[in-house]
């Protein structure tokens, strides 16, 4: 699915104000100290904002609306430790913050945010930041929690030690957030900046003497730590319950998406299939009535049918970011993932990989070695995401019976599901074994990760990312979707023939542009089972996976001899059982999404990589998909 | 001298030095892998590696190897330290701002202290 990918949201900078020459104010902190909270607040932008390091792994630019200063631009960066980079997001801020990014304009001002309930080590950052003078304002967050917990700061003292000034704030339910209008008010001219001289800290040693005499002096006392967290974490890193309730969490996923999603998408289908009948006698009838309902709508509507579904699993995976759970995985899964070559952090994006592969490969920014980031940036796209939804579901309501096992606690349709599910993983981590046993071999880069303290994810974090899912969802439906059953209506429509009596006529499928298109490669597919009419079906799905299903929605519409039929009716006139699990096995392995490719391109800077990817994953799925539907056809399928 | 690979949980120790690439050493720094901080292993993954352990109020997981190459001493003595820093009572302000040791370990002995 594109969109997930898209650029954030940027307009023209409006004309500057008179009161001086600020033009962009940058946001800068060590990680998980609450700069996209403080970004969306100050912004009204959405980005996307989890409970782990490393949630942001590129800058992103909105204008200061939420403080009433449009005509400002800041700028959220990833988080860093130091001034020196140690993976590729902290390398985006650190050359931000210096002016040295291309096509991001330089910082006029900083706001430095520092997580209050452990401040002593994020001033560290402080003194290498402050020494760039730039005018600094200095935003300790989360100062009602500190507080609540026993904590206390003079942060007047703090102002002084620093020489910039220190507000306290509260980003998530928006305390003190006053502080941040004032200090650009302040600071409109840039001249007016009087760098302070800090001590110069050669190493990270005397930075810490320094942060810890600092916050002596000012009077810190760091917040009791809370034991809630501990506490979970002796279950959820239980050595037992630990990667037991893990599984049970993945498995209840895909339950939730069926027994509650399932029900959910047939009301919604029934829903859009009426608006159809409803528009029906509204057009007038031919062609233009035939192109409108029988092709487009019938394409679009049997995707969005999934909608439901799709924001299930967004909304679980979002509970499971915002929590702060994902840590917990990568460390469970650090000794699984070693054992291909990689570590425990590669088990990030894989796991949001389920949700979709863009995002997961821009995640990829935090694993620190090159090596491996390539391969887990290769890999990922096996994962199985939501857009491969559509289809299975689609492929497996129609050809898989509803029986029951174990009281009716485990479905079939549910254990075909994660077969695929597991299928793609396997997949993925077989080709990182065999990634990182030869051309990508590395020395080990040790594994560093910061397990963050659980949050409880808030209930208004979880509606934004479910709307802007359906809002990505519908605008692919509206755009891409929408123009490609187009152009195969017409093209199942063509060419138009003269008949005897000089009236026009449309073409049998079979014979018009696309059946003659999917005839030709029909010869390709034969062996997996797959007729030409799913061969066109394959060739739109390479612009998204979700594509295939409208395509088969518009072709049966477009046929008199199964206009008349639902899909999964339809289906079984072209698909055998073999065929049928064969196509949900090329689905698995096969990379048929834009703007994965897109991605992998501009995350590894070079078409040799996605092609690569392209062609591998293209051979496994053929013939995995051979093998599955010959021995279904040997089993008597 | 031990290393703090050899704590078991619950254990605590005293940081003296890395014994790991520029790079790696750097970076743990800035995670508060300071000599003169506490360490303290709070519980190993459930596969036996990776270990959690807790540094200036916040929770990191390191590999055994990496663990390996961080020499710690006893916990104790820097205990005994905050307690001498603690009768010489006034003092404390001038001592530490001359000497950035004296700074370290005594925060570091707050967190002991938070951490019982």
């Amino acid at each position: 699915m594109s969109g997930c990918c898209a650029s954030p949201a940027f307009e023209a900078p409006q004309p500057p104000q008179p009161s001086g020459q600020l033009r962009t104010v940058v946001l800068i902190g060590p990680p998980n100290s609450g700069k996209s909270t403080l970004f969306n607040r100050l912004t009204g932008l959405r980005q996307k904002v989890a409970n782990f390091p490393g949630v942001t792994v590129e800058q992103r630019m909105g204008q200061m609306a939420g403080v009433g200063r449009e005509d400002l631009t800041l700028i959220d960066l990833p988080g860093i430790y130091s001034l020196d980079p140690y993976s590729e997001d902290a390398r985006v801020s650190i050359d931000v913050l210096r002016g040295q990014m291309e096509g991001t304009p330089k910082p006029d001002a900083v706001l430095l945010v520092m997580d209050s309930l452990h401040l002593t080590r994020q001033l560290m950052l402080a003194a290498p930041v402050l020494a760039m003078g730039l005018p600094t304002l200095v935003l300790l967050n989360m100062s009602d929690l500190m507080e609540e917990r026993g904590g206390s700061i003079d942060a007047l003292k703090l102002a002084r030690e620093l020489g910039a000034p220190v507000a306290k704030i509260s980003a998530v339910n928006g305390g003190g957030m006053g502080a941040i209008p004032l200090f650009l008010h302040q600071h409109t001219d840039r001249a007016a900046a009087q760098p302070l001289t800090l001590p110069i800290l050669g190493n990270a040693a005397s930075a810490h003497s320094w942060a810890a005499q600092v916050s002596r002096r000012t009077d810190y006392r760091a917040p009791l730590s809370v034991e809630g967290t501990r506490k979970i974490d002796n279950v959820l890193l239980h050595r037992i319950w630990g990667p037991l309730l893990f599984l049970v969490v993945v498995v209840g996923v895909f339950e939730v998406v069926f027994s509650i999603g399932q029900p959910l998408s047939d009301g919604f289908g029934g829903i859009l299939a009426d608006i159809g009948n409803l528009a029906r006698p509204l057009l007038p009838a031919g062609w233009v009535q035939s192109l409108i309902l029988d092709g487009a709508w019938k394409g679009i509507s049997s995707v969005l049918v999934f909608l439901p579904q799709i924001l299930l699993l967004f909304l679980f995976i979002g509970v499971l970011e915002d929590s702060g759970y994902l840590s917990r995985a990568a460390l469970i899964a650090d000794r699984g993932m070693r054992s291909i070559g990689l570590n425990g952090k590669a088990f990030i994006p894989l796991l949001s990989a389920y949700a979709c592969a863009v995002p997961a490969i821009m995640a990829t920014r935090t694993i620190e070695n090159k090596r491996d980031r390539l391969a887990t940036i290769l890999v990922t796209p096996f994962m199985t995401c939501s857009a491969r939804l559509p289809v299975y579901m689609l492929l497996i309501a129609a050809f898989v019976p509803n029986i029951t096992y174990l009281h009716g606690f485990l479905g079939l349709q549910t254990v075909v599901m994660l077969s695929l599910y597991l299928a793609g993983f396997v997949a993925a981590l077989a080709t990182a074994r065999l990634l990182k046993s030869s051309i990508l071999k590395s020395s080990e880069t040790p594994f560093i990760l910061e397990l963050p303290q659980y949050r409880m994810p808030t209930l208004r974090s979880l509606a934004l990312r479910v709307v802007d899912r359906a809002r990505v969802f519908l605008r692919n439906a509206g755009r891409v979707i929408l123009a490609v059953t187009l152009v195969l209506w017409v093209l199942a429509h063509l060419p138009v023939m003269h008949t005897a009596s000089g009236a026009y006529s449309t073409p049998e499928l079979a014979e018009s542009v696309i059946g003659r298109l999917g005839h030709f490669i029909e010869p390709a597919i034969a062996p997996l089972g797959f007729n030409w009419k799913i061969g066109i079906g394959l060739l739109s799905s390479v612009l998204a996976r979700e594509v295939m299903v409208s395509t088969m929605g518009t072709l049966y519409g477009s046929d008199p001899g199964t206009e008349a039929l639902n899909l999964q009716t339809a289906l079984h006139h072209d698909l055998s059982l073999g065929g049928a699990l064969a196509l949900m096995i090329f689905f698995a392995f096969a990379m048929q999404c834009t703007s994965t490719i897109a991605v992998v391109r501009r995350e590894t800077n070079s078409w040799k990589w996605p092609i690569a990817q392209f062609v591998y994953m293209l051979a496994l799925a053929w013939v995995a998909a051979f093998a599955v539907n010959h021995l279904v056809m040997a089993f008597g399928g | 001298m031990s290393v703090l690979s050899q704590l078991n949980v619950g254990e605590s120790g005293v940081l003296v030095d890395l014994d790991l690439p520029e790079s790696v050493q750097n970076h743990l720094m800035h995670m508060g892998f300071v000599p003169d901080a506490l360490v303290t292993t709070l519980r190993r993954a459930p596969a036996g590696d990776p270990t959690v352990y807790a540094i200036d109020g916040m929770e990191i997981a390191l590999r055994r190897e990496t663990a390996a190459a961080i020499h710690v001493r006893p916990a104790e003595a820097s205990e005994a330290a905050f307690r001498k820093i603690e009768a010489a009572g006034q003092k404390t302000e001038d001592l530490q701002a001359e000497d950035p040791r004296i700074a370290a370990s005594e925060d570091a002995s707050g967190q002991f202290e938070a951490a019982r």
